[in-house]
């Protein structure tokens, strides 16, 4: 032991911290760190130097003074007397409701697209093609802009609806009277019940409008919120129930105390009835697989399931007296049922198709990255074609398209604020735009702003996140 | 049996019978047709229904477009032109409106007497990209590529020629520094001088030295201020600019995302966080209402500049995420082998890994790009003047107010060349860069 050479005592030399790797780490870090708070306080400090010149001081006190301007779309009850605070909040249930509306359609849109883009018949392939490549190649604020102006310019106005002279009027509503598409808007029936649970609920719950997309859906507020979210959407008697809509500001409210209405306890109770029914559809599949376990053989339950998802929700229906408000010309303007300003047609419409079109491409690729092998080894295994769809291929290619989903996910609810072009009140158009036009707080509400969008952007790609981990490839 | 057989049977052929003929249902065009178009009930239907869909389309679209009107002062004009050639209320476009304000939408408010200068430039950018995107061109025209960024921005602003030249002085100056310094004193010494000398020089030195240049030798062209630029020559700009200056920002990012260093690594997460979970749209009134507060008291710059930095963090931003990628896409072994090699960080990430990297990502930096370039459109909302801006204040105008499509697809197809190309060079670029055998 004695022949080993001892390493030379250890002594710290100024030059080790460059030169050994050891150190030369934390030089650098070192150094960044200083440069970055160096950084960090010369932009604090300009800013409080600017803020001190100004004579304006950092304060969100702003947000519980009376706003004093009106937002013709919204979900939750607002007026010019309440307060920036709650303007800013009906912003954000825009900005979630035309996210929310977007993603679905975006996602049909892009799958239909994306499959029937790998489709062999020629005609079709290549109409997808231009679908993709045209609305991939062109500026989003391009196309809402020309949704926009599609929908304001040449649609037929009310007046059209009236009969001419002559008998017959230019325009007619479509789908039985009950779906008039102008040039102010489209007006969609509303569901109305003779038995409401009644009571508009006399103020709104925060908690639960802030919350996620999924909340912000259910509709609150009273009666002139009649929202049909997915969850309401399997009321198959209830056609209309499938159409998301939004409150009509201008909608005359039916007067007259026995006059059927809809209130937010109507929905609730719904929701409720349809959460209750999912519920008992995965109890039934959870049973026919434990049967199959046991016994090899699947039970059929595909009639249990939907009559599980029909049935319920319809008797609710029925009880609750559901019937069809459809709009009426009235005067110079459709009343009744609900009106759906250009603006958030045009927003979403441009939206679903531009973030459609890249979705299209991410399900191609998707479904390119199995492998044919994969195919012919389930169809050897005596698999139907459907089966093998949706045990194998599906599977494997979700693994390979749901990264890129999220993240177009989250680029559409970023480009909603686009809604800008078109006047419709999102939350850049009330908090980020007129409440710092009115108080002319920039610095706050901009970091308000972007707060925002920066939580809601973390929350979806964690909660894409969790429901990524549930179908990745799990190796040893 | 046989023999049987052998009896009763007068006549063998002797010869193969010539070949026939295919059936006629699995030859030629309706082969084709059977295979591609009609070869299920369901897409017999689908077929039908989109020969349907594009005939309707185009027979509402082809009259409307190539019957348009060319020559027409106003929209008014227009119709009066339309009405005589077709009759009352027939339904043509007005392509005048391209002829009369083509030259807006193209350049904005730039003097007309100095049109030249902006496609001069836009050509200096092409001969100076080409050796760039095709490999094939000699190597020298690199020099070109070079001095080309100093070369466009003084055709497109003007002024005397010597700030420019002062400017990219400082780039030479840091060059020489570096390689005098680490001959004498080690590489780091040197990327320390390289850094340092050409910031002292450019924030004391290079401003006294235009100037007396320019009192010296006064060459130069009219100065042309940013709040004339506009249209595509605006989208241009800004979208060239970004993308040249977002890539090694985005590598840099992405290279500190990965980075052991803790300090480091977080603060980069956070940058790219930050930036990719904001709308670019907050970003830009971010410049444009916010930027001067967080500068020293008193500084205030170009607008334009203002947009070209945001846009350039925005997209350098997501294309660490796409560099990012293709980092963690390459095998460990390729690390491991680079260590092996004895090389340092710089040069295994230089030479090693990069390489790699860069190419499996190119696919996605190109999508960045393009999508930074459709995205330059959004500098309509803080007031500069881009194609779609210009096309609303054509249309505010008495003469072309009530006009939409003509100027929509006008615009449309210019992002539409420009994006498509883009596309369609990153394809080329995979294919050439494949290095596997299909």
């Amino acid at each position: 032991m004695a022949d080993v050479t001892q390493p030379p005592s250890e002594s710290f030399r100024l030059s080790q911290l460059i030169y050994d790797t050891r150190y030369r780490s934390l030089t650098i870090q070192a150094v960044a760190m200083a440069l970055i708070v160096l950084m960090l306080s010369w932009l604090v400090s300009n800013t409080v130097q600017n803020l001190e010149a100004l004579g304006k001081d950092f304060d969100f006190g702003f947000l519980g003074n009376r706003a004093g301007y009106d937002i013709n779309q919204r979900l939750i009850e607002y007026d010019s007397g309440s307060t920036h605070a709650r303007a800013a909040l009906v912003g954000i249930l825009n900005t979630l409701l035309v996210a929310f509306l977007g993603c679905i359609l975006a996602t049909v849109l892009g799958v239909i697209a994306g499959v029937l883009r790998l489709s062999t018949n020629w005609v079709v392939a290549k109409l997808m093609s231009v679908y993709v490549e045209g609305f991939r190649n062109v500026p989003l604020l391009l196309w809402i802009i020309v949704i926009f102006a599609i929908m304001s310019e040449s649609m037929p106005r009310p007046s059209d609806f009236r009969a001419a002279p002559d008998g017959t009027p230019e325009a007619s509503m479509l789908l039985d009277d009950s779906v008039a598409i102008t040039n102010r808007g489209v007006y969609i029936p509303r569901i109305v019940f003779s038995n409401s649970l009644g009571g508009n609920p006399p103020a709104v719950v925060e908690e639960e409008a802030t919350g996620t997309a999924a909340t912000g859906m259910t509709g609150y507020g009273g009666s002139r919120i009649a929202t049909g979210g997915a969850g309401v959407s399997t009321g198959q008697d209830e056609p209309a129930a499938a159409a998301p809509t939004v409150a009509a500001p201008d909608a005359v409210e039916a007067s007259g105390a026995p006059l059927p209405t809809s209130s937010g306890y109507d929905w609730l109770l719904i929701l409720g009835v349809f959460a209750a029914s999912a519920f008992g559809v995965r109890t039934v599949r959870s049973w026919a697989s434990a049967k199959q376990e046991a016994t090899g053989l699947r039970p059929r339950t595909w009639w249990m399931q939907i009559a599980l998802l029909v049935v319920p929700v319809g008797i609710v229906f029925w009880v609750l007296g559901a019937q069809l408000a459809k709009p009426e010309l009235t005067g110079f303007n459709f009343s009744g049922g609900i009106h759906l300003r250009n603006s958030l047609i045009a927003l979403w419409l441009a939206l679903s198709l531009y973030t459609g079109a890249f979705i299209a491409e991410i399900v191609r690729g998707g479904i390119l990255a199995v492998s044919s092998g994969q195919t012919e080894a389930a169809f050897a295994l005596g698999l139907r074609p459907n089966r093998t769809m949706s045990l194998v291929i599906l599977p494997q290619a979700l693994r390979v398209i749901i990264p890129p989903l999220i993240s177009q996910y989250l680029n559409l609810t970023k480009n909603s604020s686009l809604a800008i072009a078109v006047g419709y009140m999102d939350v850049r158009s009330t908090l980020g735009g007129i409440t710092i036009n009115q108080t002319g707080r920039e610095l706050e509400g901009m970091l308000l702003l972007g707060a925002f969008y920066l939580i809601t952007s973390l929350v979806i790609s964690a909660l894409m996140n969790v429901y990524n981990n549930s179908v990745k490839l799990r190796e040893r | 049996m046989s023999e049987v057989h052998a009896h009763t049977v007068s006549f063998v052929r002797r010869e193969m019978l010539p070949e026939q003929a295919p059936p006629l249902t699995e030859v030629g065009a309706i082969k084709w047709l059977r295979e591609n178009l009609f070869s299920s009930w369901l897409n017999a239907i689908l077929t039908i229904l989109s020969i349907f869909f594009v005939y309707w389309s185009l027979a509402h679209v082809l009259p409307w477009m190539l019957g348009g009107i060319w020559n027409a002062e106003s929209l008014r004009d227009c119709r009066e032109i339309r009405d005589a050639r077709y009759g009352e209320g027939a339904s043509v476009a007005c392509w005048a409106v391209l002829t009369d304000r083509w030259n807006q939408l193209l350049f904005g408010f730039y003097p007309s007497d100095a049109y030249w200068r902006p496609i001069g430039a836009l050509l200096v950018f092409l001969a100076g990209i080409a050796p760039i995107l095709f490999s094939s061109l000699p190597r020298k025209s690199l020099w070109f590529t070079a001095v080309a960024p100093f070369l466009m921005y003084f055709l497109l602003w003007g002024g005397t020629i010597w700030g420019p030249v002062a400017v990219a002085a400082g780039f030479a100056l840091g060059w020489a520094v570096f390689v005098a310094v680490s001959r004498a004193a080690g590489s780091l010494a040197g990327s320390i001088g390289a850094i340092v000398v050409p910031i002292l020089y450019w924030l004391f030195l290079a401003g006294p030295l235009a100037r007396t240049l320019g009192e010296v030798a006064p060459i130069g062209l009219t100065f042309v201020p940013s709040d004339d630029f506009g249209g595509f020559m605006l989208s241009f700009i800004i979208g060239i600019a970004a993308i040249v200056l977002s890539l090694p920002l985005g590598i840099a990012l992405a290279l500190g995302r990965q980075s052991d260093l803790l300090i480091i690594n977080k603060s980069c997460v956070s940058f790219i966080e930050v930036i990719r979970g904001v709308p670019l749209i907050v970003w830009l009134f971010t410049a444009s209402l916010l930027l001067n507060y967080f500068l020293p008291p008193g500084t205030n710059f170009d607008l334009m500049l203002r947009v070209i930095i945001m846009v350039t963090f925005f997209s350098s931003a997501y294309i660490a995420e796409v560099i990012r990628g293709g980092l963690a896409a390459l095998p460990k072994g390729q690390y491991e082998a680079a260590d092996a090699l004895g090389l340092d960080y710089w040069k295994a990430m230089r030479l090693i890994i990069l390489p790699q990297a860069l190419k499996i990502s190119i696919p996605g930096i190109v999508n960045t790009f393009i999508g930074l370039f459709k995205d330059t459109t959004l500098v309509v909302f803080i007031g500069l003047l881009d194609p779609i801006g210009l096309s609303n204040a054509i249309r505010a105008t008495t003469d072309w107010n009530g006009i939409y499509w003509e100027l929509f697809i006008f615009i449309g197809v210019l992002f539409f060349i420009c994006c498509f190309a883009m596309g369609q060079y990153s394809l080329y670029l995979a294919r050439k860069l494949r290095t596997d055998h299909h």
